[in-house]
């Protein structure tokens, strides 16, 4: 690269900078307030992208039709996210921290839908910004003048944040609220109103994050996940609740990124390593080795842990001999369906097998583990991949692939884990998401493996499971038995000591348990038992694509053992349960089907904040202590 | 009789510019009840973090029964004989009082590995008499979480004496406790250092219970150790009243 390239890719990345430190920043205030990290956050980014295409539109191109088009926007994302504070969250707050999360990522839903109604699924491209529209000469190369725009927009919104955090009295609450809650509280603080503001603070940023790339890029659909994962991201490695720490992450992504896009391929050793591509993945890789060095991020500081809110986890009861007896009943019940129903609903309940299986291992690390996994497709991922690979490249027979798939997920969650086990609460949980990306980008990149986006195709069962009946009985014995093992190890000696490094480290540590090698374990078991599911799944479709290790395959296994009750011992097969039907459901009959999940799951939410599970118990004293 | 079990010598530990631990040496010998006090941010706590290995320290030694375990994980300080109660309560508040207990005594067997058995049913007899011995068997297929501060402190010292510690570190083992909750669990701490020969080093700010329990008392301020003696000589230690009386006219 010359000097003026390197020069021109370093502008290039100062301009990305911006909307994405736009985006990260409201992220970050609404966090160190309200400790909710708020999925919605990149919908907001992404309506402010809609809205103000559409008010442009109506406006006119002019310089007052385009700047107040996206002043406007932005607003009326602001006033969105204070409605969605006052309505929703608000009546959450005290409710436990992961169902916080569940509600913000039903939002994402719903307004993924509204978006698809009210905009159709077309990308949009906006008109440019009058005056900006042309381009400047910088070293000999064309440089856009709306992105030297940018590039001054961030370090101006840095300061005026700054201004505003320091410098208000509005700014001390929220520093005062960022730093210890309590002490807010008790210094007389009006809660509500601070959390309403900074919420649709939050909100105004990410939607003049997005309306200010109109000129940039097109309004399209799947802008919401894709932002978030990237303000995350920023949000993490800057240091939660750290405003110039999302500045400075801001400009190493995008930094990096441009750089990658800049050089293009690169032959080492005879080998061409495309940059480009490396592009997807780099911000997690960026995130992962940063948490690594420095659990905190860059300029974050240890948060004084969340007040325990919501009711203090009860006893783990064995279950009562009724409730075995129930269970084994629904068992038996299920392995005579077969002679009574056929096709459809076979599928359906195979499907739901998998993902019980998914689910109550994933509530095994996220209940008695107390570690909120949010990349936990990836091990789901990784016994399916392994499995239809072994099955195709490695030529073993179907009965070997699936029983060896599984370990390729354990292997994979050995390695994963060791590093994940480092770190606690939302920081795990963002490590665990970076993994997940990073095998998902493997996947998706690697075709000469993986068959890339397509993924691999034509993996089928052995002839004597092949008939759809007989798929069913495997997947029942195998999710049934493997559910059993699960549960069996919540109440041995090793969950006892898992539960024991959650509720209380110290105390764990002192009476001689290694909590972390402990976590490390379970991590183990719960990738393992993914594993199964996972590699249950592929021989069930025939096939598997990147989309199966994707992050909404990890939500949805969080929504499934939420909705249940991750309190509870059988929540989140029937979490699973119903949500795959529900899915299932929804969207072979209604076309805005995500709407519906997602306003089927608020509702859930706020009627039955400890799971349907732990509504159930509490109502009829389903699971009762034992004696 | 008089072997001392732990040797602690020139054990140091600053935060920053703050010395809140400054050359301190001391020995403790088997089956003796020794107290720490000291004024609010003496370095009681500190040292005590660092007998367990919670804390490294900057510098010094702490010699176990012959064994230098400065630098080692509590729960290697542990598994050697050295139980521990915490200033503010650690118990697990998920698990009954009972499994609380089962826990320590499944990991002093080293069964924690096991992945298909029932915890439920290790060890019951076991915990239910060390929970007699603390006086809170009754409370025994109770929640954690929901127990009275003072319930809580018994329960720690039912998980510390699981692993038959030859020494108990014990933080302010009666803070948040009645005088007659106080009277109870010192006399019954004074009855196992005495019965099993275990040494109990606690730290207390209620004089009368230093007073009528410790056969010996440390004193530190502000990290350092400004007296070591029994009772007697300690209550008429010239720089102990300074501190002592001093801090009282200062808070009059
Ligand atoms: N993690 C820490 N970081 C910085 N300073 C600390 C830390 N822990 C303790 N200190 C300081 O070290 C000194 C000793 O504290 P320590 O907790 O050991 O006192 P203490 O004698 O146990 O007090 P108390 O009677 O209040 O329990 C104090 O000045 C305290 O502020
Ligand atoms: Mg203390």
């Amino acid at each position: 690269m010359t000097a003026s390239a390197i020069l021109i890719q370093f502008l290039n990345g100062l301009s990305g900078a911006s909307s994405l430190f736009l985006v990260a920043a409201g992220l970050s205030i609404v966090f160190g307030v309200t400790r909710i990290v708020n999925f919605a956050h990149g919908s907001f980014f992404m309506l402010g992208l809609y809205v103000a295409y559409s008010l442009i539109d109506r406006f006119g191109h002019g310089a007052a039709g385009f700047w107040g088009g996206v002043a406007l926007a932005a607003v009326a994302v602001a006033l969105l996210g204070a409605l969605v504070e006052v309505l929703l969250l608000r009546r959450i707050y005290a409710a436990p921290e992961l169902l916080q999360l569940l509600a913000t990522f039903a939002l994402v839903l719903v307004i993924q839908d509204f978006t698809l109604w009210a905009w159709g699924p077309e990308d949009l491209l906006g008109p440019r910004a009058p005056g900006l529209s042309g381009a400047v000469n910088i070293a000999g190369h064309q440089f856009p003048q709306y992105d030297l725009f940018l590039i001054v927009l961030g370090p101006t919104v840095l300061l005026a944040l700054n201004f505003l955090l320091k410098r208000t009295r509005w700014g001390t609450l929220v520093r005062a609220a960022t730093e210890d809650r309590e002490m807010a509280g008790a210094l007389g603080v009006n809660q509500k109103w601070l959390f309403t503001t900074v919420f649709a603070l939050g909100a105004l940023l990410a939607g003049a994050g997005g309306a200010f790339q109109i000129p940039r890029e097109p309004a399209s659909l799947y802008l919401d996940l894709s932002v978030i994962a990237d303000a995350f991201v920023v949000v993490v490695v800057g240091g939660l609740g750290s405003i110039p720490g999302a500045f400075l992450a801001a400009l190493l992504i995008a930094e990096i990124k441009a750089f990658c896009i800049g050089i293009g391929d690169v032959t080492i050793a005879d080998s061409v390593i495309s940059l480009p591509k490396f592009t997807l993945v780099v911000e997690f890789v960026v995130m992962a080795v940063v948490l690594v060095l420095r659990p905190w991020g860059l300029l974050g500081r240890r948060l004084t842990p969340p007040r325990r809110v919501g009711a203090v986890e009860r006893p783990l009861a064995l279950p009562s001999r009724r409730a075995v007896y129930a269970l084994a009943a629904c068992g038996a019940a299920l392995a005579l369906l077969p002679t009574l129903a056929t096709g459809y609903s076979l599928i359906l309940l195979t499907d739901i097998f998998v993902f019980a299986l998914f689910a109550v291992s994933l509530h095994f690390i996220m209940g008695p583990g107390g570690m909120p996994s949010f990349g936990h497709a990836a091990y789901f991922g990784l016994g399916a991949y392994g499995a239809g690979l072994l099955l195709h490249r490695g030529g073993l027979p179907m009965e070997l692939a699936l029983l060896l798939g599984p370990l390729v997920a354990g292997v994979g969650a050995l390695a994963f884990g060791w590093f994940c086990v480092r770190l606690s609460g939302v920081y795990f949980a963002m490590l665990t998401l970076a993994f997940a990306q990073i095998t998902w980008s493997i996947a998706f990149q690697w075709d000469s493996m993986t068959g890339g986006s397509n993924g691999v195709i034509g993996v089928w069962p052995a002839p004597w499971l092949a008939s759809r009946t007989s798929y069913y009985f495997l997947a029942l014995v195998t999710s049934a038995g493997g559910i059993t093992l699960l549960w069996r190890m919540f109440y041995s000696p090793f969950g006892y000591a898992l539960r024991a490094g959650r509720d209380s480290p110290l105390r764990a540590d002192a009476i001689g348990i290694d909590v972390r090698r402990q976590q490390w374990a379970a991590f183990v078991i719960a990738g393992l038992f993914a594993g199964v599911a996972g590699a249950l799944y592929v021989f069930s479709k025939g096939s598997i694509s990147p989309d199966s290790l994707a992050v909404p395959r990890s939500i949805d296994g969080l929504v499934m053992v939420l909705l249940g009750g991750v309190q509870t011992l059988t929540g989140p097969v029937w979490g699973a349960a119903l949500f795959t039907w529900l899915q299932d459901a929804a969207a072979r009959n209604v076309e805005y089907w995500r709407a519906v999940i997602g306003l089927v799951i608020i509702a859930l939410v706020l009627a039955f904040p400890q799971g349907l599970a732990g509504f159930l118990r509490d109502r009829f004293a389903g699971e009762r202590h034992a004696p | 009789m008089n072997v001392p079990i732990l040797k602690v010598a020139h054990l140091s530990k600053s935060y920053g510019g703050v010395r809140a631990v400054a050359n301190v040496s001391f020995e403790v010998v088997s089956g003796e009840r020794l107290a720490i006090i000291g004024p609010n941010g003496a370095g009681k706590t500190t040292c005590f973090n660092m007998l367990n290995g919670q804390l490294a320290p900057d510098q010094g030694k702490v010699e176990f029964e012959g064994r230098d375990i400065a630098g080692l994980k509590p729960r290697q300080v542990w598994r050697l004989g050295v139980g521990r109660t915490f200033q503010i309560t650690e118990t697990f508040g998920s698990m009954t009082v009972r499994e609380n207990v089962q826990t320590a005594l499944l990991s002093r067997h080293r069964r924690l590995r096991s992945l298909l058995t029932l915890a439920a049913r290790a060890y019951a007899n076991e915990a239910d008499a060390l929970l007699a011995r603390v006086g809170v068997l009754d409370l025994a297929a109770r929640a954690c979480a929901v127990l009275a501060y003072g319930d809580l402190k018994r329960v720690e010292l039912a998980i510390a004496l699981a692993n038959r510690p030859r020494l108990l570190l014990m933080d302010e083992p009666t803070a948040g406790m009645s005088p007659r909750e106080r009277g109870e669990l010192m006399r019954l701490t004074s009855e196992l250092a005495r019965r099993e020969s275990i040494a109990v080093l606690f730290t207390e700010h209620d004089m009368d219970v230093v007073f009528n329990h410790a056969e010996r008392i440390l004193v530190l301020n502000q990290g350092e150790l400004i007296a070591d003696g029994r009772p007697t000589e300690v209550r008429v230690d010239p720089r102990v009243r300074e501190v002592y009386l001093g801090n009282r006219f200062a808070d009059a």
